[in-house]
């Protein structure tokens, strides 16, 4: 079974945004990168399924150089190999240029089953895991809370506001990872060395145009300055007063 | 003239409160509106949708258990109509359906929009980048702007007028299919749609101290639990229920944080509520800073007169 999980590198959740001189980018001084969280769930999903089913895992991002101490990472957590395809504008890029850039890329490894976080911590777009699979004609659900996989079946389980809905499917499928799907596991020292030996692959690609054009860039207005009311439960009458009276909320 | 589709959706042939809201952003900027409704009472709901600003409705026939045909369905829509825009509400179906939709009209996506103009020929949109750290302002140069909206965001419009409503047959190519639907116990609000959250921390000490948490959100009447990250974690709380930068983002009329320090991947996730309330032991915690309201003290003492203070207020009416 071949087995992509799509990754990105994003600023850490910790990072405080600041809006770069051109007033349409962030600042990008001093952000440390981390995989998007989801993107973790993904990984640790892709190798459980090749340990249960067997099978190869590939790691494949579009991505800075910098980015390859994340993906060396992946392949000490157990997957198998990395293609990451070189772009330092990977930030900037929008939803239809990366998911046409991983579409092709996949279509190449021949996967069967591809897993994706069900959205990035930069753009929160949840948006290239579906185009991928709409592009490549794959079934897809995403926001998966539960897999199965039986020989080329898939019984996939999706959180929405209605509840827990059940899917089925067949592979080739795209799979996009809610919390709860998989515990990411650390990379043990074992690990971490077998990754020195597997291979991981820069490749060129040529990215198409955004169709998004940024014009402005900025923090959200603050919220004016608010006050405590007072201490303790004495002072639930007065919090419902201005609840109801002045915030008019209630 | 410009066409927008939205994508509308409804429950037993009631429409979504969101989807009449994506109706009203679109009719603010279209010359003409029209709704795509699927499912079980579509039809119903459908006939609804004039007086909420669509001028034709389309009814689209059995797509409703299977994503990716009803995306096929909804592209169709848009082809047929020469869309200018697709519009969608930014819950778990229109964020699951809009991608879909996108890339079968070869075009990007904005999700999560918290504004939408004309500009020209074309859109201008808001939204928020890093959870909302920032926020922003884009313009498109997509044949088709495909968006999904912030729910609570924009508002309902209400109007004399009656929508064409037209059926077709959707396409029959199924490649997931949905086989149940587990129904939430007690139907319960989604923290992301519930117009009160009451959320707690890890100042609650303990998961069976959540259930004052319950019984506030039961007092407000129409609150959703909401939980901070480090609960989630711990499985105090299960993490449907998470506010945050990895969680949900939620714009309630109200947000009550309880024994929530205010993390700034909390904080990101709650912070364009209308109104925020903190209730937390240290003072210096920096939830007050963002929290219109506070109250200082344990928890454990302020929730309970909290919630009866609410009860007796409820039972004035």
């Amino acid at each position: 079974m071949k087995i992509v999980a799509c990754v990105k590198r994003v600023p850490t959740t910790e990072t405080q945004a600041k809006v770069a001189a051109d007033g349409t980018s962030l600042d990008t001084t001093g952000v440390q990168y981390m995989l998007s969280f989801y993107d973790e769930i993904a990984v640790e999903k892709a190798v459980q399924v090749k340990e249960a089913a067997g099978g190869e895992v590939t790691v494949l991002s579009l991505g800075p150089v910098d980015g390859t101490k994340e993906m060396r990472e992946c392949l000490a957590k157990g997957a198998d190999r990395v293609v990451l395809v070189k772009d330092e504008q990977w930030h900037t890029r929008d939803a239809r240029a990366t998911a046409r850039v991983l579409a092709d890329q996949i279509r190449a490894l021949g996967a069967d089953l591809v897993f994706f976080g069900r959205v990035a911590t930069d753009r929160d777009n949840a948006a290239v895991g579906p185009m991928v699979a709409t592009m490549l004609g794959m079934a897809c659900v995403t926001d998966v809370v539960e897999f199965e996989l039986d020989g080329t079946n898939v019984t996939a389980k999706r959180e929405s506001e209605a509840g827990i809905e059940t899917y089925t499917l067949s592979t080739p499928a795209v799979i996009t990872c809610q919390k709860g799907l998989a515990e990411p596991r650390y990379a043990g020292l074992k690990g971490i060395m077998a990754a020195k030996k597997k291979p991981l692959d820069e490749v060129e690609c040529a990215v198409e145009a955004n169709q998004v054009e940024v014009k402005n860039l900025a923090l959200p207005p603050a919220r004016s300055a608010g006050r405590i009311v007072g201490e303790g439960a004495a002072a639930v009458p007065a919090l419902l007063d201005a609840l109801r009276n002045e915030a008019k909320v209630l | 003239m410009s066409t927008i589709v939205v994508f509308v959706e409804q429950v037993g042939g009631a429409p979504r409160r969101s989807g009449l809201e994506a109706l009203g952003a679109a009719r603010g900027v279209a010359d003409s509106v029209v709704a795509v409704v699927t499912g079980e009472g579509a039809e119903s709901a459908a006939g609804a949708l004039g007086t909420h600003g669509a001028d034709k409705a389309v009814v689209v026939g059995g797509a409703g258990t299977c994503p990716d045909a009803l995306a096929t369905d909804v592209a169709n829509a848009c082809k047929e109509h020469s869309a200018k825009a697709f519009l969608a509400a930014a819950t778990g179906a229109g964020r699951d359906l809009a991608p879909r939709v996108a890339a079968q009209l070869d075009c990007t996506l904005f999700s999560d929009c918290t504004a939408l103009e004309k500009s020209g020929d074309g859109f201008t949109v808001q939204r928020p980048w890093l959870a909302g750290k920032l926020v922003a302002t884009l313009g498109s140069t997509a044949p088709v702007l495909c968006a999904t909206l912030r729910r609570n965001t924009f508002p309902v419009t209400e109007r004399g007028g009656k929508a064409e409503v037209v059926q077709v047959s959707g396409t029959t190519d199924f490649k997931a299919v949905l086989k149940d639907v587990a129904a939430k116990t007690g139907g319960s609000l989604d923290v992301s749609e519930a117009p009160v959250v009451v959320s707690g921390g890890r100042g609650m000490q303990a998961p069976e101290n959540f259930k004052l948490i319950e019984d506030l959100a039961a007092a407000f009447g129409n609150a959703a639990v909401g939980a901070s990250r480090a609960v989630v974690d711990m499985g105090w709380r299960p993490h449907g229920e998470q506010v945050g930068q990895t969680g949900k983002t939620v714009s309630p009329q109200l947000y009550v944080a309880v024994g929530i320090s205010g993390a700034i991947q909390h904080l990101a996730g709650m912070k364009t509520a209308k109104v925020i309330v903190a209730i937390n032991k240290d003072p210096e915690a920096p939830i007050f800073k963002l929290a219109d309201y506070g109250i200082v003290g344990d928890a454990f003492e302020v929730l309970p007169a909290l919630t009866a203070a609410v009860q007796e207020l409820r039972k004035q009416g």
